[in-house]
C-alpha cells in the first residue's frame, strides 16, 4: 500500500495539467495518423494500379569505385531504381566474364555491391564493363586507362604526401615568404594586393563550384548532386559568415585565418580531385604538371599575407596558416586515391567553394574599411588592376595544369 | 488565430536564418551519411577457381569468359538440347490423286524468355519458342501452314522458298492483325536448307524479336535418279538418314536494351547453351547441320569447327558440296546450308565450334561437340 500512494498521485498530476498540453498533442498526432492512414490506405486498396501501363521498372545503375589489382576488377555499383534490381550478366570488353557479387541478391534502391571480375586486364589500356540486369537493360562503365589502384603502404602514402606538399604546401610557404618584402607597401599597393586576392579567390569559387557541379553529375541520382553542392556551399559560407562576424567584421590575422581556411578546403577538394585521377590512371603525373600546380598556387600565400601585412604575426602564425591552408591537399590526396566516390569529392569541393564565397566578402569589406573611402574604392584603378591581375594568372597559370 | 499571426510577426533574427540554412544543408549531408555505407569488398577465396590469375593478372583462357548461372528451361518451355533434333513434320494426308499433304499450325505469341541466365527478353515467338518450329517437309508436297496470330502485333509467316505473291506473307498478302488467322498454300520445292520469318513492318524488330525457324525441305529421291543415295540419306525417315547425326541449328541474337545493337548472340537462343552442356556426337556416325543465320543488326555470322574441316551445301539446293574441306563457312542475313563433317578419325574429346567473329563468339555464340565413342 506504501508503494500504491506515491503511483497514483504521479499518474493525478499530470492529469490536472491535461487540459493545457494535450491540444498541441493532438495537432502532433493527428497530421501524423492522416500520413499512417494514407500510407495504409495506398499499400492496401493499390488505387495507382490504374498508372501501370507495363513498362518496365526504371533502372539506374551507378559506378562509383574502380579497383584494378592483381586478382581483377573490383567495382562498387550503387542501385538506384525504382524496384529493387538484379544483375544478371556482367560483360567485360564486351565478352559475358565470370563473376561474383556481395552482397548477392536484388539491390534495393541505394544500395550498393561489389562485383568481382577475375579478369585479365592490361596495364595503360582501356577497358569497358557493361552490367546487364534482368529486364536487359545495360549500364556501361569505361575504365579509361588501366592501372592498379594504389593500396596504401608505408610507401605510396609518404609519395602522395610529397605530392600534396608540392601542390599545396610549398607554393603557399613561398608566397608567405613575400611577407617582410610587401610589408612597406603604401595604400595603392596594399589595395592591388587585396584586389589580387579577391580576384584568384573568384577563380578558385568558379573552378571549385564548376567542378563540384560535374562531379555531382556523376554521383548516383539518389544524392541529388546539384542540390547537394549548392546546400553544401550555402551551409559552409553561412557558417563561416556567422562564426567570423561573431565579434565584428574579420581583420588582420583573423581575416587570413579565413583565407587560409578557405583555400584549404578547397585545396582538400582539388587534392581529392587529383588523388582519384591518378587512382583511376586517369592522369599520368609529370613534372611539368607539379611545377604549374606549383605555380598555380603561389599567389594562395600572398592572399593570405596581404591582410597582416598591418599587424605583427608572431612567427609560428606563418607555418601554422601554411599548413591550414596547404595541408588538406596532402589530406585529400590521400582519400582521394584509396577512397574516391564522386559525391564526397563534389561535397569537399562545394563546401570549399561556400568557404571561399565568404572569404570573398570578408576581404573585399576589409578593403573598403583599411581604404577609408568604403565603395568607391572598389572602382579605384589600383583594386581594379589588382582583380583582373588575380583573376588572369591563375587563368594562365592554370592552363599549365588542365588536362 | 492570433497566436498564429503573432508567430508570423517575430521578426527572423539573421542568426535564426543562418541557422536554418545550414539545418537544411546538414539535413542533406546527413542523408547522404546515411546512404554510404559501403560494405568492403569480398574476400577471395584462395580455393576459389580464379588462382589461376597470376600477378600480372592474366587469367585462365577461357575459364572465366562465361555468363554466370543456368538458364530456367522448364520456364522457358523449350529446352536448347532437344531442340537440335525436333523437326517440326506437321500432319500428313492425301489429296485426291495420291499426292501427300502436310499441314502446319502455328500461333505467333508474346512470351517472355531467358536468353542468358537472369536476362529476361520480351520475346515474340512462334509456337512460343525461339527459334520457331524446325519445319521438315519433302520435295514436292503440298504444304499448308495455318497461321493464327495471338501477338499483341501484326505478323506473318514469310517462308523463302517457290511460291506465289498471294502466298508471300508480306503486308497485304500474308500479314494478320492481332485475333485473324491465314493459311499459307504452296508446293515444298525447292529441296534444301530453309527459313522463315515474319515479314511484318518495320521488318528489323520483327524478326530480332523472336520470329523466324528453319524450314528444311528434303529432296525426293525418285526426282534424282543420278544421286538417289545422297538424296535418300537426306530424306528424313529412310535406314539411310538414320545412319546421320542431323542437328538443327538457328543462329540468332538478341538486342536487350533495343539499341539496335544485340547484347547476347547464340545457336538456338541461349548463350552459351552448348559450352555448358556440350551437344553429344558419336563418334563414328557423320554429322549434317542445318544451319541458318538470323541475326539480326549485324550483316554478316559465321561458323567456325575446330580441328576439323566440313563439306558445305549453300542453300543446301544441290546434292553436291558447293565448298569441300572447309573449316569456316560464313553467312550474311537469312542465308542458310547444310555442313557435313565426321568425327571417326579424331580421338574422343570436346571439340569446339562458334562464330569466328570473336565479338559473337564471347558474347554467347560459342559451343562444344562433345565426341564419345557411344551416346547414350
Amino acid at each position: 500500500m506504501n508503494e500504491a500512494h506515491p503511483v497514483t498521485e504521479a499518474g493525478s498530476t499530470p492529469a490536472e495539467e491535461a487540459p493545457r498540453s494535450r491540444a498541441p498533442l493532438v495537432w502532433l498526432v493527428l497530421p501524423l495518423a492522416v500520413l499512417a492512414l494514407a500510407v495504409a490506405w495506398l499499400v492496401a486498396a493499390d488505387p495507382l494500379r490504374s498508372f501501370d501501363n507495363g513498362a518496365p521498372p526504371v533502372e539506374n545503375l551507378t559506378f562509383e569505385r574502380t579497383v584494378l589489382s592483381s586478382g581483377g576488377i573490383d567495382l562498387l555499383v550503387r542501385a538506384g531504381g525504382s524496384e529493387p534490381m538484379t544483375i544478371a550478366q556482367v560483360l567485360v570488353d564486351d565478352a559475358y566474364w565470370e563473376f561474383s557479387q556481395d552482397p548477392s541478391g536484388p539491390l534495393a534502391r541505394g544500395e550498393t555491391a561489389w562485383i568481382h571480375l577475375p579478369y585479365p586486364w592490361v596495364q595503360g589500356e582501356a577497358h569497358a564493363v557493361k552490367i546487364i540486369t534482368n529486364t536487359g537493360a545495360t549500364f556501361e562503365h569505361e575504365i579509361p586507362v588501366a592501372v592498379p589502384t594504389p593500396v596504401p603502404t608505408t610507401g605510396s602514402l609518404v609519395n602522395q604526401a610529397l605530392l600534396g606538399a608540392f601542390v599545396g604546401i610549398v607554393p603557399v610557404a613561398i608566397g608567405l615568404m613575400f611577407y617582410p618584402a610587401l610589408r612597406g607597401i603604401g595604400r595603392g599597393g596594399m589595395n592591388f594586393l587585396l584586389a589580387m586576392t579577391v580576384g584568384l579567390l573568384v577563380f578558385l569559387m568558379i573552378d571549385a563550384g564548376g567542378e563540384a557541379f560535374e562531379l555531382a553529375d556523376e554521383a548516383a541520382a539518389i544524392f541529388q548532386g546539384q542540390v547537394m553542392v549548392v546546400l553544401a556551399a550555402a551551409a559552409s559560407f553561412l557558417l563561416l559568415m556567422a562564426i567570423g562576424r561573431r565579434d565584428g567584421r574579420p581583420a588582420g590575422l583573423a581575416l587570413a585565418t579565413f583565407i587560409a581556411l578557405g583555400i584549404g578546403l578547397h585545396n582538400l577538394g582539388e587534392g581529392l580531385a587529383i588523388g582519384a585521377a591518378f587512382a583511376s590512371g586517369a592522369a599520368g603525373l609529370g613534372t611539368f604538371l607539379v611545377l604549374g600546380f606549383t605555380l598555380h598556387n603561389i599567389t594562395e600565400g600572398i592572399g593570405i599575407a596581404a591582410p597582416m601585412l598591418k599587424g605583427r604575426p608572431a612567427l609560428w602564425i606563418f607555418p601554422a596558416l601554411t599548413l591550414l591552408a596547404g595541408g588538406p591537399a596532402v589530406l585529400g590526396l590521400w582519400i582521394g586515391s584509396l577512397a574516391h566516390a564522386p559525391q564526397w569529392s563534389a561535397l569537399a569541393l562545394a563546401i570549399g567553394a561556400g568557404a571561399i564565397l565568404q572569404v570573398v566578402i570578408e576581404v573585399a569589406a576589409y578593403l573598403m574599411k583599411s581604404d577609408g573611402r568604403g565603395v568607391a574604392a572598389l572602382s579605384s584603378w589600383p583594386v581594379l588592376s589588382g582583380a583582373a591581375f588575380g583573376v588572369a594568372f591563375m587563368y594562365a597559370t592554370a592552363m599549365l595544369v588542365k588536362i | 488565430m492570433g497566436e498564429i499571426t503573432d508567430w508570423f510577426r517575430v521578426k527572423l533574427s539573421r542568426r535564426g536564418v543562418l541557422g536554418a540554412g545550414i539545418l537544411a544543408a546538414g539535413g542533406s549531408a546527413i542523408a547522404a551519411a546515411g546512404a554510404a555505407q559501403q560494405p568492403a569488398p569480398a574476400e577471395r577465396s584462395s580455393g576459389s577457381g580464379h588462382d589461376g590469375l597470376g600477378s600480372a593478372g592474366h587469367g585462365p583462357s577461357h575459364g572465366a569468359m562465361m555468363t554466370v548461372g543456368e538458364v530456367d528451361e522448364e520456364r522457358n518451355g523449350f529446352d536448347t538440347r532437344k531442340m537440335l533434333t525436333d523437326w517440326e513434320t506437321g500432319t500428313v494426308s492425301r489429296l485426291p490423286g495420291g499426292r501427300v499433304l502436310r499441314t502446319f499450325e502455328i500461333d505467333a505469341v508474346d512470351k517472355e524468355i531467358e536468353i542468358a541466365p537472369g536476362v529476361m527478353f520480351p520475346a515474340w515467338t512462334y509456337n512460343g519458342r525461339v527459334p520457331g518450329p524446325a519445319l521438315r517437309a519433302t520435295e514436292g508436297e503440298r504444304l499448308k501452314i495455318v497461321f493464327r496470330n495471338f501477338g499483341s502485333h501484326p505478323h506473318s509467316i514469310h517462308c523463302h522458298n517457290i511460291h506465289s505473291a498471294r502466298m508471300d506473307g508480306i503486308p497485304g498478302a500474308g500479314v494478320i492483325a492481332p485475333g485473324e488467322e491465314f493459311v499459307y498454300e504452296f508446293d515444298a520445292v525447292p529441296f534444301g536448307c530453309h527459313l522463315y520469318h515474319c515479314h511484318a513492318l518495320p521488318l528489323k524488330r520483327h524478326i530480332h524479336k523472336g520470329l523466324y525457324g528453319l524450314f528444311v525441305i528434303d529432296p525426293d529421291p525418285a526426282l534424282h535418279p543420278e544421286h538417289t543415295d545422297v538424296a535418300r540419306s537426306r530424306l528424313l525417315g529412310t535406314p539411310e538418314n538414320a545412319e546421320w547425326q542431323e542437328l538443327a541449328m538457328v543462329m540468332n541474337a538478341f538486342d536487350t536494351n533495343f539499341d539496335d545493337e544485340n547484347e547476347v548472340y547464340a545457336v538456338n537462343t541461349v548463350a552459351h547453351t552448348y559450352m555448358k552442356r556440350p551437344i553429344p556426337i558419336r563418334r563414328d556416325k557423320p554429322v549434317r547441320v542445318y544451319l541458318v543465320n538470323a541475326v539480326e543488326f549485324d550483316p554478316i555470322n559465321s561458323l567456325h569447327l575446330h580441328a576439323n574441316f566440313f563439306d558445305y551445301y549453300d542453300h543446301g539446293t544441290t546434292l553436291t558440296p558447293t565448298l569441300r574441306t572447309v573449316d569456316t563457312v560464313m553467312q550474311c542475313q537469312a542465308q542458310r546450308g547444310i555442313l557435313e563433317f565426321s568425327f571417326k578419325d579424331h580421338e574422343p574429346g570436346l571439340y569446339m565450334f562458334h562464330a569466328h567473329q570473336s565479338e559473337f563468339a564471347e558474347l554467347g555464340w560459342m559451343s562444344f561437340f562433345d565426341v564419345q565413342e557411344a551416346v547414350a
